[in-house]
């Protein structure tokens, strides 16, 4: 027989209480996921593919394979994050007067910070950061990024945080406070179970993995530009990519320290965002959103990028005042680090406070409104085909500037005064996220899938996908304005006024039509990929003005067999116009990166650690920390990491690539 | 803004593809681009300047508790400026003897190269023996993190920058073993570029430490 102190010791706080078997929900799900998981697994057993995985795609250093994973990662996680969407929606369409609903409060305080979590974390970053892996080093005639191990291990690490935050929904639960975790919902005193430790190791894991991304994106456009790609004759894309990951650099590491410094207070007993002995809540206030609000631009950015490139293309012009944009780029780069306050003006900092960060808000407007008029002078007196990536460009336009406009109006401190945590507030945000940042994303999809795997993406379903989401984000999201602006607050489980009751089914009905959108990607990726014979295209199916159009499709591990010569903006283009032969011949020997599981090893031993500090299985978490360091040092020992690929193979996989693209 | 009606790149060619000559295209030569050195140096100074950055919120940090004593102790209690002011010396010394290991490695000498570092280390380490005998002092005062918001951010800023200085003591252990196993190559070269690069910032970020906690937490 174990006594009490034993199993303690060795399970930590772990029982067979923190299983939630008395919550038929969980119970139902966790079921789904164990049969589906068991499914896949069998069937990766079955047709011995797991030697494939592992060499080809799991330790695959190649920017290209890394950025695939990333984006199935975050269509991964979008599936969960669009799950607890729906539950809220259920709920609070429900949960009216005498009705309660179906979720008590703890779950669905659970439900609406995983929700925030994942859809930021976990699904914006892992597209927007895969988009920009697969895409930008093509984009500028890299054959991979500057660091390859170091992109691995970033993508790894964002894995392992993933899967923490999907284990806290089995496994004990997960934070009650709000996506960013606020204190002082999150402080030991009123939180002593595991939810908000799961939230902060999954993050700082994945956060790791964010900044060391970051640094490799900048290091990448800074040193492997193509010979004559100066800063300005770079494509917009890579601008954005540039300042975008510029931001990571300088905001992953105050969150870091912050969600350090809740850490010390919820492990040691410190005392920074306490109540009691000197401890100061709106100081974390202060520095997540000195990391949050550049976060949005982060993502925005990038979003921005795809639209120039794809509202460039399906114009058949050159982007209208390109310098204009990347000063632009540059300008609300530089003001996402000055507004940060306009999140907590009612945290009574006074009136000359509040109006300098509400005045620096509004001054966003201006180059962001610039960008906009710059997409539609492109598009003007343009031949403009009406593609998937081209409607999806329309719609952000129209959907993007009304979310704009409501983010001026919240910039308005006395205004914000009255809306601030209210659902005026949740639509503002859903607005710019949904239809600038998922928009962008959907769009690139559509627009750079034929560059990595050779065919079109099925238009019809991507029809019934695009109209799904823009029907669905308004139907959804515009009667929660109206909720907002009469005075609703966010997060309720709950409402007494049966009168706002038809504005919350609207938004439910709005849901289940976005729910048909995502249902109809889910079956455009599967219809193209069976009929991916009938859809297949050559290098450059629609005209591209970038380099990535000027190698094969799907592009050969090295990218470019000569790296290409730059003289103009959209090179490619001018490559066209000027009749630019690519060389048949005269291979030379390129020099490659070598795979390495290094970062999948130390990804999984950093999820291990982070489980066993959220469970205080403290042996386990002495066991994976000395794992990490020890493997991390035993992998500096590896001098052997880069290799030739000969140039008879070069020269036969271009002659494969030239048979399969005519 | 008529000239966006025209089809792109009427006459729009910079100066030096006059179409004198038929423009290169592609690069068929060979030559080796070498991206990974200089890249390495960027990226590790680009990381480095993120490191700051986490310094600079513990430093915020700091600046905003640094009068929340909840009725604990003051800096001026605390702190013992002779033992602080023999700990910077230390690790000051040991920016110098890095330096010293820098020179030697420029030089090629590889014995001369580990022998300095190996200084470096006992230095560093002498430090860091310093700052752990300062906090275990502190605590057994009673002026332990948990006591106030003020010792809360003077340990993590403090124990951050100590914690940094044990893994590049770490950092100087491996690479004093991969110089001998394979002397001064250039991956080890670049690597030690980068490690005294961590150990300078590292100098720079405790003279911060000492100016801003605790020669003005003596005064305050």
């Amino acid at each position: 027989m174990f006594s009490e102190s034993v199993l303690k010791t060795i399970f930590g706080r772990l029982s067979l209480e923190s299983f939630p078997i008395h919550e038929p929900i969980l119970v139902a799900t966790f079921i789904g996921v164990v049969v589906l998981g068991l499914g896949i697994l069998g069937a990766v057993t079955k047709y011995k593919l797991w030697g494939y995985l592992w060499t080809e795609w799991f330790t695959s250093v190649d920017h290209k394979k890394i950025g695939i994973m990333y984006m199935i990662l975050g269509v991964i996680m979008l599936l969960r994050g669009f799950a607890d969407a729906i539950m809220m929606r259920a709920q609070q369409a429900l949960s009216f007067g005498a009705n309660e609903g179906y979720l008590n409060a703890h779950h669905f305080d659970q439900v609406f910070t995983a929700h925030g979590t994942i859809m930021i974390f976990f699904v914006a970053i892992p597209l927007v950061v895969g988009i920009v892996n697969y895409v930008m080093p093509l984009q500028i005639g890299a054959r991979d990024v500057a660091f390859p191990f170091l992109n691995n291990f970033s993508f790894w690490l964002t894995v392992a945080g993933a899967m923490l935050v999907m284990v806290s929904l089995f496994v004990g639960e997960f934070s009650r406070g709000g996506w960013l975790n606020y204190v002082p919902v999150t402080n030991l005193q009123n939180s002593p179970d595991t939810g908000p430790d799961y939230y902060l190791w999954a993050l700082q894991i994945a956060g790791v993995g964010t900044t060391l991304s970051g640094i490799n994106m900048v290091v990448t456009i800074i040193k492997m530009r193509a010979p004559g790609m100066t800063m300005m004759k770079m494509p917009v894309f890579v601008w954005t990519a540039l300042c975008s990951n510029v931001l990571v650099i300088a905001i992953f590491p105050i969150l870091t320290a912050a969600f350090a410094m809740l850490m010390l207070d919820r492990y040691a007993g410190f005392n920074f965002f306490t109540n009691d002995l000197g401890g100061n809540p709106m100081m974390y206030w202060n520095l997540v959103w000195i990391w949050g609000h550049p976060e949005v631009y982060v993502l925005i950015l990038p979003a921005f990028g795809i639209y120039s490139e794809i509202t460039s293309t399906f114009t058949g012009k050159r982007l209208f005042g390109y310098s204009s944009m990347v000063y632009a780029t540059v300008v609300i780069t530089i003001l996402s680090f000055l507004v940060w306050l306009h999140h907590f003006f009612t945290m009574g900092s006074g009136a000359s406070v509040n109006s300098f960060f509400g005045i620096a808000t509004m001054v966003i407007s201006i180059p962001t409104g610039a960008k906009i008029f710059n997409w539609l002078f492109t598009m003007y007196r343009g031949q403009i085909r009406f593609e998937l990536p081209m409607q999806w460009v329309v719609a952000f336009l129209l959907t993007f500037v009304v979310g704009g406009m409501t983010g001026v109006m919240l910039a308005i401190p006395p205004a914000d005064f009255v809306l601030h945590n209210s659902l005026f507030l949740v639509a503002h945000f859903h607005n710019v996220i949904i239809g600038g940042v998922v928009f962008a994303l959907f769009a690139a999809i559509d627009y750079w899938f034929p560059k990595a795997f050779g065919f079109k993406l099925d238009p019809f379903w991507g029809r019934i996908h695009f109209w799904g989401w823009v029907i669905g984000y308004w139907v959804a999201w515009t009667p929660m304005y109206v909720a907002g602006l009469m005075g609703v607050t966010r997060r309720l489980r709950h409402l007494d006024d049966a009168t706002l009751q038809p504005l919350y089914i609207i938004a439910g009905i709005g849901v289940a039509i976005i729910a048909i959108g995502i249902g109809a990607f889910l079956i455009q990726l599967i219809v193209s990929v069976i009929n991916r014979d009938k859809l297949r295209v050559g290098n450059d199916p629609w005209g591209g003005r970038t380099l990535e159009w000027a190698t094969s499709s799907p592009p050969p591990n090295y990218n470019f067999a000569f790296t290409p010569v730059v003289h103009e903006l959209d090179a490619w283009h001018d490559m066209k116009e000027r009749g630019a032969k690519t060389p048949n011949g005269g291979y030379l020997p390129i020099h490659m990166p070598r795979n390495t599981g290094a970062g999948v090893i130390l990804s999984g031993l950093a999820m291990v650690l982070g489980f066993a500090m959220v469970w205080y299985i403290w042996w386990l978490a002495a066991v994976a920390f000395v794992g990490i360091i020890a493997v991390s040092i035993g992998h500096t020992f590896n001098y052997n990491r880069d290799y030739h690929i000969p140039a008879e193979e070069v020269a036969e996989t271009e002659r494969a690539a030239a048979v399969a693209g005519a | 803004m008529t000239t966006q009606a025209q089809p792109a790149y009427a006459g729009n060619h910079s100066a030096g593809d006059d179409g004198t000559q038929p423009p290169i295209f592609y690069e068929t030569e060979a030559h080796e681009h070498d991206h990974s050195s200089g890249g390495t140096m960027l990226g590790f100074w680009i990381y480095l300047m993120s490191d700051a950055l986490i310094f600079a919120t513990l430093f915020a940090t700091y600046g905003v508790m640094s009068t929340s004593y909840a009725g604990g102790p003051a800096p001026s209690q605390i702190f013992a400026l002779p033992l602080v002011a023999l700990n910077t010396a230390m690790l000051l010394i040991s920016s110098i003897t890095c330096g010293m290991g820098m020179i030697a490695m420029e030089e090629g000498k590889k014995g001369a190269t580990q022998l300095w570092f190996a200084i470096t280390f006992l230095f560093g380490a002498a430090f860091v023996g310093i700052e752990l005998y300062e906090f275990a002092e502190l605590i057994h005062e009673g002026a332990t993190p948990m006591r106030s918001g003020f010792l809360s951010a003077f340990f993590t800023l403090v124990g951050t920058h100590g914690l940094h200085v044990t893994v590049g003591l770490i950092w100087i252990l491996v690479m004093l073993v991969q110089i001998q196993q394979r002397g001064l190559v250039p991956e080890n070269r670049r690597r030690m570029m980068c490690l005294s690069m961590f150990w300078h910032l590292l100098d720079v970020v405790w003279i911060g430490v000492f100016t801003f906690v605790y020669l003005l937490g003596v005064l305050r």
